[in-house]
């Protein structure tokens, strides 16, 4: 089952699982097709070359084959590297676009061609004119040839295995000297607001010191009002060290704590 | 619910690795079969990363963990549910002499409206000329064939040499690109609902009865039959096939009465789409084979009948092949 929000495909599995795709754009997508529009560019010219080299052989079987080589090229190059790199061509792979199924099912080689065949509507009658008006007004953000082969292209988000090393790194926490109070703290606290607390951790070493500073200030204020600790569990605490022990106590329960 | 995210991330992140090596390998390699005990090792990894994927999508804190676990699942439900054939396999000649004919008989009545178009742009044209000879200025569409038919004749008679000594693979090269660009168009206009790929295929009839009714009129039937025949024998019914093909598309897209919804009814002709449109490209080329190094070719070099008989015998030879190969026994 699939639905369709802002710019982005749901699909529910029939496990009841939900997974969801960024679609792509008209502007990215164009952007990808003239990288695409190059490299055919530079394929061509190495033919052209090659032609070349032949005609001193036999000027007409030379340009016989150019003239089959670059038809090839410009219709064949989306398809093969399609096919092969599984829905990207170099244009999409810069961009982090891929072609999928619209189902999220596997993609499928006559699916490859037919959108890439009916790319002749699209461009029509010039300058993609066609395609690009279909990208616009479809809730898919699809090109004819896209509706036509049940496709998608999506924006590929760099996904790597989560890696959590950086807010397990708390050697001692003064809060957890204080349960009590710790397990308030796990009570009181809201998932947005732990979610905010966490991503501020991972990603400090991203921000600017002074907006570092500032950030972990707010956020350490608004956690001091929500469960008061002693004087002695906070003192010497930065706001950064303050936020860490608030997360340290929130994501890591108590068994693994005694680990 | 706020859990234990460590403890879960170091739990479950070798059922993730091992379903990612698992996707990676069946993605890479298509025809790839896998035994028994790893469907079902597959299936339980499936199964647990969709849970874990479940369980972390309530949590929102962690968008990277919920990002990276969406398009391993994402990955691994497309292996898990395709129920369609395995991917695309070459095996040309079994598909050839029998995917191909198949499949076009599977949609003839597509490829009849085809036929019917163009017959009907045949009348027009050959009318338009039988009725006013002024309007073969506006429907030929190169200076050539807006001339005299006999004056043409003659000058082509009076040839001797070899015409297109050293440009024939040139010549077949730009006639098969060409006649392909135009069956693409004439299949991809299909979207249109089937008008634009009607109005190409009878604007080409019209063409053609236009020509041979002006070559008929003025008693040149021999040479523009032998001109014709050789080629046109192949690259016409080649290009009602694409109309055939965007016919079929057009079907899809409209579904009179069809009890299945337009996804899916895209989704069965996908395949017979492929199919045709390959099959055209292989007649094509051996059309512009054809006219390259024969059908350029007149009287006194090659005798009509000969060029007259090579097309008829072709066109037998092809509705044999169309309506007969890959039949069951």
């Amino acid at each position: 089952m699939t639905g369709v929000r802002m710019n982005t495909l749901t699909i529910r599995t029939p496990e009841g699982v939900v997974f969801s795709f960024v679609l792509a754009g008209p502007v990215v997508r164009f952007l990808a097709w003239q990288i695409d529009l190059a490299c055919i560019f530079v394929v061509s010219s190495v033919t052209t070359w090659l032609a070349l080299f032949l005609a001193f052989a036999s000027p007409d079987i030379a340009l016989a084959l150019w003239l089959l080589s670059s038809f090839a090229i410009s219709v064949g190059y989306s398809i093969a590297l399609e096919w092969l790199w599984r829905g990207q061509t170099i244009g999409k792979r810069l961009l982090r676009l891929r072609v999928m199924d619209e189902q999220g099912l596997r993609l499928q080689f006559s699916q490859i061609v037919i959108r890439n065949l009916l790319r002749f509507a699209d461009i029509l009658p010039a300058f993609y004119l066609v395609g690009g008006i279909a990208c616009l007004v479809s809730r898919r953000a699809q090109r004819l040839g896209d509706f036509a082969a049940n496709t998608i292209v999506v924006r590929n988000p760099r996904t790597r295995e989560p890696d959590l090393a950086q807010i397990s790194a708390v050697k001692f926490n003064s809060f957890l000297a204080q349960p009590h109070l710790a397990a308030r703290l796990r009570q009181s606290i809201s998932p947005q607001e732990a979610g905010v607390a966490l991503q501020a951790l991972l990603r400090r070493d991203s921000l600017d010191p002074a907006a570092r500073l500032g950030l972990f200030a707010e956020l350490a204020a608004h956690f001091r009002q929500l469960v008061v600790f002693p004087q002695e569990a906070t003192d010497g605490l930065s706001d950064e060290q303050y936020v860490r022990n608030v997360v340290d106590v929130v994501f890591r329960s108590g068994s693994a704590r005694e680990d | 619910m706020i859990i234990d995210l460590p403890k879960f991330v170091s739990e479950e992140q070798r059922y993730w690795t091992e379903l990612e090596s698992v996707v990676r390998r069946l993605e890479g390699d298509p025809g790839y079969r896998m035994g028994l005990e790893e469907v079902k090792r597959f299936h339980y990894l499936y199964q647990r990363t969709s849970a874990d994927l479940a369980r972390i999508a309530t949590f929102s804190s962690e968008p990277e963990i919920r990002r990276y676990l969406e398009s391993l699942v994402a990955r691994a439900y497309g292996e898990v549910h395709e129920t369609r054939g395995r991917a695309f396999r070459l095996a040309p000649l079994h598909w050839f002499l029998r995917v191909f004919p198949r499949t076009f008989r599977r949609h003839s009545a597509a490829f009849y409206v085809s036929l019917a178009a163009t017959l009907a742009g045949c009348m027009f044209g050959g009318l338009a000329i039988l009725l006013d000879p002024d309007a073969k200025a506006v429907i030929m569409p190169l200076p050539g064939l807006a001339g005299d038919p006999a004056k043409r004749v003659e000058e082509e008679e009076k040839a001797v040499g070899d015409r297109l000594g050293g440009v024939k693979s040139t010549f077949s090269a730009a006639l098969m690109t060409h006649n392909l660009r135009v069956s693409i168009l004439v299949m991809a206009l299909g979207l249109s609902w089937g008008i634009g790929t009607v109005i190409l295929l009878f604007y080409n009839g019209v063409i053609l009865g236009a020509v041979t009714v002006d070559y008929v009129l003025a008693k040149q039937t021999a040479f523009v039959a032998g001109w014709l025949m050789p080629h046109g024998a192949i690259e016409i019914p080649a290009i009602l096939i694409a109309g055939q093909a965007g016919l079929v598309l057009a079907g899809a897209l409209i579904g009179w009465g069809a009890p299945v919804s337009l996804k899916m009814r895209l989704r069965r002709i996908a395949d017979d789409l492929l199919t045709l449109i390959l099959g055209v490209a292989i007649l094509l080329a051996w059309a512009g084979l054809v006219e390259s190094f024969l059908s350029q070719y007149h009287e006194p070099i090659v005798p009509y009948p000969a060029k007259i008989a090579f097309g008829a015998v072709e066109l037998v030879l092809l509705a044999l092949f169309l309506a007969k190969s890959g039949r069951s026994k």
